[in-house]
Formats: C-alpha cells, structure tokens, sequence
C-alpha cells in the first residue's frame, strides 16, 4: 500500500468478519465469508473477482442496503451494524454519508444535468436555489459546467458518468462508492474518471470503493482486493501514485 | 423539486395522448349519465308541463304514461267543480308516426281543451292554437316550420307554433292539436271499419273519450284530499303530482335507468382498470429510476407523492377533457344529455377516488422496488 501524507488515518469504513448468506440448509448460499476491510481518508480501493464472488453484496453491505448475516461495520467512526442495525433510518444515513456511482450513470432522464446533482441536494432539504448553485460549482469542478443545461439523453457517456459523480459529492459524503464507473467508458474516458475520483479523494478526504473488472484502471488503485467465492481472499499492492 | 411534473413535462407529448384517451372515455362516461338525466327529465317534463295538481285517470290504472287510460270526456266538468279544483283540462296522448319531408317522424300527440290546463308550456316562435281544428304547435326537435303542412291520420294539420325541451320518455318529440282533432285521430275508425260495423248493427264508436284530466287546484286545497274525493266516483283514479312524477321516475324509466347504471358502472371499472394500468406501466418504465432516488436517500413518501401526483393529473386533465368535449357536442345527441354541476362533480370525485385507488398498484411496485438493483447485479 502506498503510504500518503493524510491528517487522518482512521479508518473510514470498518468491516470487521462480515458474513452474509441467503437462504438455508441446502439451498443456502455464502455470499460473503467473514471478510474484514478498512479503508482510510483519501484512499480509492479496488474489489475485483469473478461473478458471483460477492463484490456487489459487500458493496451493498458497505452502502447499508443489503443487512449482513453477522460482522460489524463502521461508517465515520459511527457503528451502524453489530448484528443488527443500529441505526433506524438507513436511508438518511446513506444520504449524509455515502455517495452512489453506478455502472450506468442511472441518471434521472427528465432532469437536466443541473438538476441531476441538485436533487441530492434536494432530498437533503437544502434551498433550490443553493442546490442549483452548489450543482453548478461541482459540474465547473468536474469540467462540465457547459453542459449544466443538457438532458442525460444529450450528453456522452463520458459526460454522463461525469454529471454523475458530481450527484454523488453533492452532500460531501466521505465514502463514495462506484459500481464499475468505468464500464461504459473507453479507456481514455476511463482513465479520466479514475482521475478525477483519485483526485476527489485526495482534496475531501474521502474513501472511494469501487467495484471493477476494468484491467486498464487498475494502477488507478491504491490497493486492490479479490473476492472469491465470498472471501476476501488476496490484497494487492497499489501501483498508483497520488 | 416536484419530480412528478419534471417526469410529465420530459414526456409531454404521451401524457397528453393518454389523457386524450382517458378523457374520450371519461366522455363516454359523462354522456351515459348525461343521457340518463335526460330520460328522467324528459319523463318528468310532459307530466310537469300541464303545471297541474292531480291527474284524473281510469280506475286501477296508473296512467296515462305508465298504464293505458281512457275515462269519459265529460269527467272534465264534474271535476271542474270539485271544491278546491281552479281549473281543469281534458288530454289525449298518443304517438303516431308521420311523414316530415320525406322521412318518417315518430310524434307524440298531446291533444289538448283551449283555454284550460295542459297546452304548450313555451312558445319559442309562432303562436298558440287559435282555431278549433287543424292546428298544431309542435316541439322545435320535430324539426318542423312555421306554416309548414303535415298529415296526421286522415287529417292535414298545419304547424301554427313551435315550443321545445317536450319531449316524452321515448325521446318523441311533442307535438299539441286541439282535443277534439286529437280525439278524432284516436278513437275514429277507418271509414271502411266504420261502415262494416254499421253494417253488422253497431253502433258509431263514442269519441267523447280522453285519457286524463288533469285539475289545477287553488292554493287553499290539499290535493290528497281532492284526489281522496274524486277516488269516490268508482270508475275514476286520482293520482297526485308527486305520486305521477315518483311513476314515471321510478317504474315507466327505471329499467333505462338500471340498464344505463349498469353500463356506466361498467365504464367506471374499466375506466380504473385503464387508469391502473397506465400508472403500473409509468412504474415501471421508472423502476431504475425509483431504485436510484431510493439509493441516495429519497424518503418513500416522496416517490409515492410523485407516482399519486402523476395518477392524479392524469385523472383530473381526463377528465377535463372528457367534460370540455361532452359539454360542446352534448347537443348534437339524438336525445337530450343534460349535465347537471352536481352530477359532473360527483363525476369528478369518482375520477379522483378512482386514480387514488388505481396508483396504489404503482406504489406498491414502487415501494417494494430494492434500492440494490440501481447498482446491478
């Protein structure tokens, strides 16, 4: 792992012996296996494995959407999970303190790119009129401010994905997490969107998790994780530098 | 932010072919009930026209609408001078068909005393019946004109005046001649019967028979009691106003109001089953999108508002345009449609109930959508 410079070293997100398995007896199936992971301020970490090793349920586990069997996690130092949930609304947690990437921008198509970031904001109960402008100084800071007017139909994938991001640090959450953000992109684009996370997590401190099979953006990663059959089976050196 | 508005505006163009839709058959709806109100009023109008008290028919008959009726002409007089009775007049009532400019017309003959009760309510053009004979005022839908000529029986009759809204129960349009006209074109036989039954040593048939008479009371009097008191002649009825219009409203349309109850009952159901499917399938064609706005934290409260929202404005500019076109082609009905404000808006209270109803589909596909299926398998 490359070591940087960072005010904080305490782990942003704990997972300490998750388990999560669906169903019983023969048909149960082990999604995750007692896995542990810290991941700290400003470090962007990759989980690589193949179909059905259980990336996305550990990313959905970290995203407090899908409930682990056992284990514990922490967010931001706050235990949210110790064999249940502590915490009785999720979704707000997940509004504070967690920023969603999705493969396919899963932009909302009747809003314009503006209004795309603006609802985060929104649901956040923060004024229109400070959510158009907080949008706005995150799409100029993501280079596509003069796209602010366009639908999603009118914008590229690369731009898209982009609008995207901006929507996931709109409330500043410190832990953002990406379901294969450079799936739909061509490598140049990729490279770019890698970039820009990498950067984003330097400047706000952030922890970045994504999920990708992407090979070309692998030195992007200060470490990298495999899932296999539900473990978190090997950890490997980053190659990217800040 | 209101997402329900936003997701309308962006697909503008179908949301308003769906309410077009919806508000054609919304249309439907509004003129099937319209086309009731019209049955009752048009029953109601003939029996009210007359602005009488008590109807005077033959005993255990519950005519002259519902039941057949035909009691003595000269029933009139004796009635006349009941205490209590202002006024009385002697009707026929028959529906004849007659030849208008080629076409054949069903007509509703009202045969009518001069100067007493039961004549034309309205004159909107011409006059009222001045002669004794061959003249006639006839209901504006009849589609006949001032001075125009028509044949009726034997008898060629000639349009004085036109009235309107007097119609019967059947939609007929109403036309009025004098009675003794009316009485000739009811009760006199064929001259070729009339001479076989001379012949076989019969008797000329009397004429001197009406189907009603209708007394107009002072104010002083209580109609039960006239009506208890003309009950007393055996061979006569009394039935009240009250008791006439609850006939007409109650047996001679009931089954037209029953049938067209059921019809827009059916309407309705279809017209819910449609509004739920329209609001399933917005659901679902947003199910990522829900999945998405539940991802980042959207409370569930706001994803039902906006799918109720949206079911709800369907609803209501559907019916909208439903209203704003039944209200500008109501008149071109054979029948009278008529749209009453309370009817309308009962309507519209339905629609909305309905809508309310329909989009709890849509929000229970909504509600149970898992935020993980945003991020992908």
């Amino acid at each position: 792992m490359i070591e940087t410079s960072r005010p904080d070293t305490r782990p942003i997100v704990e997972v300490r012996n998750v388990s999560k398995h669906f169903g019983e007896g023969e048909t149960r199936v082990d999604a995750l296996r007692d896995v542990s992971l810290d991941v700290r301020p400003g470090e962007v970490i990759a989980l690589l494995g193949p179909s059905g090793s259980g990336k996305s349920t550990l990313l959905n586990v970290i995203g407090c959407i899908t409930e682990p069997s056992e284990g514990k996690l922490t967010l931001e130092g706050d235990t949210v999970y110790d064999g249940r949930w502590l915490r009785d609304d999720l979704r707000k947690l997940r509004l504070e303190k967690i920023g969603f990437i999705f493969q396919s921008h899963n932009l909302l198509p009747f809003l314009d790119a503006t209004d795309n970031v603006a609802i985060a904001l929104d649901l956040a109960h923060v004024p229109r009129a400070d959510a158009r402008k907080r949008a706005i100084e995150l799409l100029d800071y993501l280079e596509i401010g003069h796209r602010k007017s366009a639908l999603p139909a009118k914008l590229s994938g690369g731009e898209a994905q982009r609008v995207a991001i901006a929507r996931a640090l709109a409330n500043k959450p410190r832990i953002i997490l990406a379901d294969e953000p450079t799936a739909a992109l061509d490598s140049k684009r990729a490279g770019i969107v890698m970039d820009l996370l990498r950067k984003l997590a330097r400047e706000q401190q952030a922890a970045i998790i994504a999920v990708t099979h992407d090979e070309k953006i692998f030195d992007r990663f200060d470490r990298i994780y495999m899932l296999r059959d539900g473990r978190l089976e090997s950890e490997s050196a980053a190659v990217a530098s800040a | 932010m209101n997402l329900a508005w936003r997701d309308i505006r962006h697909n503008l163009g179908r949301f308003v072919m769906t309410c077009a839709g919806l508000g054609l058959l919304l249309a439907v709806v509004m003129s099937m009930i319209g086309i009731y109100r019209g049955i009752v009023v048009d029953a109601l109008t003939i029996a009210r026209a007359p602005e009488t008290d008590i109807w005077v028919v033959e005993a255990k008959s519950r005519g002259p609408f519902a039941e057949a009726s035909r009691i003595p002409g000269d029933t009139r007089a004796a009635i006349a001078r009941i205490s209590g009775v202002e006024a009385a007049g002697a009707l026929t009532y028959q529906t004849i068909e007659a030849g208008v400019r080629g076409r054949t017309a069903r007509l509703y003959v009202i045969g009518y005393k001069q100067g007493a009760p039961g004549g034309p309510p309205v004159m909107v053009e011409g006059r009222h019946i001045a002669r004794s004979h061959y003249e006639l005022v006839a209901d504006r839908s009849a589609g006949l004109e001032i001075g125009e000529r028509i044949r009726l029986g034997r008898t060629t009759f000639e349009v004085v005046g036109l009235t309107s809204q007097q119609v019967n129960s059947g939609g007929d349009p109403a036309v009025y001649i004098t009675l003794a006209d009316a009485q000739k074109l009811q009760f006199d036989l064929d001259p070729a019967a009339a001479r076989i039954q001379l012949a076989r040593g019969g008797s000329p048939a009397s004429r001197e028979t009406v189907n009603t008479v209708v007394a107009r009371l002072a104010p002083f009097a209580d109609a039960d009691t006239v009506a208890a008191s003309i009950r007393q002649w055996k061979h006569l009825g009394a039935i009240t106003q009250t008791e006439q219009e609850a006939i007409l409203s109650q047996s001679l349309v009931d089954r037209a109001r029953r049938q067209i109850g059921m019809f827009t009952g059916l309407l309705l159901t279809v017209s819910a089953v449609i509004i739920a499917l329209i609001i399933y399938t917005m659901t679902m064609e947003k199910i990522r999108h829900i999945a998405t706005l539940k991802l980042i934290g959207a409370p569930d409260s706001r994803i039902v508002g906006m799918i109720v929202q949206q079911a709800l404005a369907l609803g209501l500019i559907g019916f909208a345009l439903g209203a704003a076109l039944i209200f500008n082609i109501k008149d071109f009905f054979p029948r009278r449609v008529i749209l009453e404000a309370d009817n309308v808006l009962l309507l519209g209270g339905v629609v909305t109930l309905v809508c309310l109803l329909s989009s709890a589909l849509g929000v229970r596909v909504a509600l149970k959508a898992d935020p993980a299926t945003a991020l992908g398998g």
